[in-house]
């Protein structure tokens, strides 16, 4: 066991953990944040996407002890003083979430997508969340929000 | 309505993305109990064998163990039952083998349950699992339904030839004379592939037991927790009611897959029993893969009569449908009760017959998966009228609309049980038709050809029945449950409303659109509303959300609930306002005293009933609660039209869908948002079926397609966006007048997929094309008609 130290949603949280325990099992359990969600076993559903020193990270794909140090944003810490960021309310304005499993995932590709990319197309758009898995949605409306999200966060 | 925009029809975004949007859902996962231990099953690495012996000694001295449980040492306990009784053509019962919890003596697929672990940790259990010693005597694995017909090795010993039943609607004579005098025959073989559900969240199960009160509770990710609670109650664990709570909270996706009662579900129930301590399973994906229901796996011979000017004569079809190694709660229901059933589709075939052969194989159970039976009776017509189209010459629309049933029609009853009360299905064929620009697809071509890329447009026009059911209609068909819904309306003092309703959201967003339901008849505000299920000790009693039912059935029942509290509110108001009861009127959220000033808000009503100074107790009782139970007198029957056009490249076989106009007709809308995006998502399935979801066992009855790495499922960049309409025609038996939603994607979409990729390749001479059609598949198929 090791204690691992992290900043998550910007307050500094530590905790014991063995060295094969994934930084998405640590989130959920270790820490108790069970808005990350785990969908497979393979890394591929998208369903723990949390931001990790702001990049996306599949967080099934990482250790909990190769995150000593860093900066996580996970769900739970995307709205600010009660508001929504901007991609929550896109994704409420427009639909995008169903069941909401894959939500927390989708929302944290969806931002680190237009962060880097702004001005992603349609295309872009479903090229970039090819990495996340939705069941429900059918897609449309993830894209639509996503588009809707972007304009926002450009302000 | 208040405000005139959250009653029915309004678009009003979804009352519980909150939650969603901030990480805060509770899903059965995120479920932690005090002093939890963890389980985890051992399961079957080979599809057929014998066991020999298992040894659990090494695992129960493992660090961190507490129990290890094998078959044998669960005596009392019942099998997992099945809810549908099928028979035989000469009346004798479908065959039922056990469906034990644990594996006994033999294991039947690959992922059968052997064992189970239960530990302090997840880690330990899963270890611990590795040291335990199964010595299996392997047998061949049945695995191709035609094979398994001939007999030779058996599934189940008391099943002759693997058969299950062998059931049959209408009458074979006539049709056959029909088919004998027939100017045109079209004849198709599908095969209906095999398909994995795959909601996003593996399902979990928690068991837990208080001794003080000897009360079972089971937390469990499932659409039905009332039934669940009936099946394990009464036929595996023997726990009456009273003394189990099954609890489904927030639940990601089932797509019916989570509908039934899953062996997981008694074991961990039981085992807390056992062991006083609750036991948490949480499925891995590689488990649901081999542990969840599938869906479809038809093989299908169907004809269809034709005079020479294209009208439909007689259609007939036989289906072997694949039931895997047991019966699952509705198995034996989908092929039959809900495919036969809808073999007229929106077209007047006068005589229809269908043979039905359920077979057991190697394989995992299969079930309902979202449309369960009516996907694959749309699939096989739509494909054969598309076939029938091209021989004999007529234009793809036209024959359709030949054979429509038209809007005059109604009630139609069908040759096969079904009587359809309503639909316009040339109104939907239109929208469709203008949605799609269909005129310009003749030049898009063209464009297209020079591009070196093939273009086609395909159709599917369709119906449905859902709503499920009338329970005297499922009993007469073999149902072995009720399938009705409950809900219970408890106005509060100060006038908000709590409703609880036997059906249960799992995406569908009931939170909202049933709050707008109540907001519509009683005229509070929604944010005034709340609306909660899922939990057997607080909702009075329910069938669970499937088969579209939630809003036909479900929201029925609450109508009926809230008609009783108006017609007792209006007592109250008559008696405070010393008025006759006849001439109280109810509006906006007001009764009011006809042709005078006098009125009172519904929140003074609901006052006056708590707290009843001046109430009529000599002849109503304070209090305003009421609870309603809904049996629908029929199905419901949305319909529509799914028009798909591709572009092929023949160099590499790639299908791009480069329109897809979905135009359906589910009744009354209660919220086009939610409605829409039903649409979306069923579609975006019923795409996932034509192109790219398959799922493949091997000959030894290995499952090839066992992770998200082998499995194909729909990604954003493989879809479209989608062009979406909604027509409405009211359903005339319900007092919503809705239909239902949840399906029409899946039922509508795939043939549309197939028939325009046959349409693109039929100047090659390509004719038919096999689920999914993967770029390889399509590339053999250009290559061997070239």
């Amino acid at each position: 066991m090791a204690t691992v130290s992290l900043t998550v949603n910007g307050k500094v949280m530590s905790a014991e953990a063995s060295a094969d325990t994934l930084l998405v099992n640590f989130i959920r359990e270790n820490l108790g944040m069970t808005g990350t969600h785990v969908g497979c076993d393979t890394s591929q559903c998208g369903a723990c996407v949390v931001m990790v020193n702001g990049d996306s990270v599949k967080s099934c794909t990482m250790l909990a002890v190769q995150a000593e140090g860093t900066e996580v944003t996970t769900v739970e810490g995307l709205a600010s003083n009660g508001d929504l960021h901007p991609m929550q309310q896109a994704f409420h304005d427009n639909h995008a979430l169903q069941c909401g499993y894959c939500t927390p995932g989708m929302l944290i590709s969806s931002i680190d997508l237009v962060t880097k990319n702004p001005n992603a197309t349609e295309a872009e758009i479903r090229h970039g969340l090819e990495g996340n898995l939705c069941r429900c949605t059918g897609y449309h409306n993830i894209v639509k929000a996503v588009q809707a999200g972007a304009a926002e966060m450009k302000g | 309505m208040p405000d005139g925009n959250t009653g029915i029809g309004a678009a009003v975004k979804r009352k519980e993305d909150g939650r969603f949007l901030t990480g805060k859902g509770r899903f059965t996962d995120d479920i932690n109990r005090p002093n939890q231990t963890f389980a985890y099953f051992l399961r079957s690495s080979v599809a057929h064998a014998n066991i020999k012996n298992v040894d659990t000694s090494a695992a129960l001295t493992a660090e961190g163990v507490v129990a290890v449980y094998t078959n044998g040492d669960m005596e009392g306990v019942g099998g997992v039952p099945c809810g549908w009784g099928l028979t035989f053509q000469n009346g004798d019962p479908m065959v039922e083998p056990v469906h034990p919890i644990l594996a006994a003596g033999k294991v039947r697929h690959v992922g059968d349950p052997i064992a189970v672990v239960i530990a302090e940790t997840k880690k330990q259990a899963k270890a611990a699992a590795a040291l335990i010693k199964i010595d299996l005597e392997d047998l061949p694995a049945v695995v191709n339904m035609t094979n398994a017909v001939e007999g030779g090795t058996l599934v189940h010993e008391e099943a002759a030839n693997n058969i299950c039943y062998d059931w049959a609607i209408g009458d074979k004579d006539e049709v056959d004379k029909v088919f004998d005098g027939a100017d045109h025959v079209t004849s198709i073989e599908i095969i209906n592939n095999r398909l994995i559900p795959n909601a996003i969240e593996p399902r979990v199960a928690i068991g837990d037991y208080d001794a003080v009160s000897q009360k079972y509770t089971l937390y469990t990710s499932t659409q039905s927790p009332h039934v669940i609670r009936l099946l394990m109650g009464a036929f595996v664990l023997q726990i009456p009611e009273h003394k189990l709570r099954v609890v489904a909270p927030d639940v990601g996706g089932g797509f019916g897959s989570k509908t039934f009662h899953y062996a997981e579900e008694a074991m961990v129930t039981w085992a807390a029993g056992h062991l006083g301590r609750p036991v948490k399973w949480t499925a891995e994906r590689s488990e649901s893969f081999v542990s969840d229901a599938h869906g479809r796996d038809h093989v299908t011979t169907a004809e269809l009569a034709l005079s020479k000017d294209g009208k439909f004569l007689a259609l007939r079809e036989k289906t072997y449908a694949n039931m895997g190694a047991y019966l699952s709660t509705f198995g034996p229901a989908i092929a039959t009760y809900l495919h036969s059933t809808l073999l007229a589709g929106v077209y007047t075939t006068p005589l229809i017959y269908s043979n039905i052969i359920a077979v057991f194989t190697n394989t995992v159970a299969v079930d309902a998966y979202r449309g369960a039976g009516r996907p694959e009776a749309t699939y096989i017509l739509e494909r054969l009228v598309d076939r029938a189209a091209r021989e004999l010459g007529i234009d793809q629309v036209e024959i359709r609309r030949k054979n429509f049933i038209p809007p005059d029609a109604f009630p139609y009853q069908t040759p096969v049980a079904l009587e359809y009360d309503s639909g316009d299905y040339e109104a939907t064929l239109a929208s469709a038709l203008e949605g799609a620009d269909v005129d310009g697809f003749e030049a898009r071509k063209s464009k297209a050809a020079k591009n070196g890329k093939l273009r086609g447009v395909g159709y599917s026009t369709y119906v449905e029945a859902c709503g499920a059911a009338p329970s005297a209609v499922a009993g007469a068909l073999g149902a072995r449950a009720g399938l009705y819904e409950s809900a219970n309306v408890r106005v509060h003092p100060t006038g908000s409303v709590t409703v609880f309703t036997g059906s249960h959201s799992h995406g569908q967003g009931h939170e909202t659109a049933f709050a707008q339901l109540v907001s519509e008849q009683i005229g509070v505000d929604i944010d005034s509303v709340e609306i909660a299920h899922g939990d057997t000790d607080q909702v009075q009693f329910g069938m669970g959300t499937y088969a579209s039912r939630s809003l036909a059935v479900g929201g029925s029942a609450i109508v009926k609930a809230l008609d009783k509290i108006i017609d007792k509110s209006k007592k109250i108001a008559a008696h405070i306002m010393e008025a006759a009861e006849s001439d109280i009127e109810f509006e906006d959220g007001t009764f009011k005293v006809a042709g005078t000033d006098k009125s009172m808000g519904f929140g003074e009503v609901a006052l006056a009933a708590y707290v009843p100074h001046n109430y009529p107790l000599d002849v109503l009782e304070p209090g305003l609660e009421e609870s309603a139970f809904y049996d629908p007198a029929n199905f419901t029957y949305p319909a529509g039209c799914h028009i798909c056009e591709v572009e092929i490249d023949p160099t590499t076989g790639v299908v791009e869908i480069v329109n897809f106009t979905a135009a359906d007709d589910p009744g009354i809308v209660i919220n086009p948002i939610i409605v829409e995006g039903q649409i979306h998502g069923g579609v975006a399935q019923g795409i996932g079926q034509a192109l790219l979801e398959g799922c493949v066992y091997d000959d030894n009855g290995q499952l090839i397609t066992g992770t998200y790495m082998d499995y194909t499922m729909p990604r954003a960049d493989d879809l479209p966006s989608y062009v979406v309409s909604t027509e409405s025609s009211r359903c005339t038996h319900n007092p919503l007048g809705v239909k239902g939603v949840g399906e029409v994607g899946t039922i509508g979409a795939t043939p549309a997929v197939i028939n325009a990729i046959v349409d693109a390749l039929s100047e090659l001479g390509v004719t038919d094309m096999p689920m999914p059609a993967t770029p390889q598949t399509v590339w053999r198929a250009i290559q061997e008609a070239s």
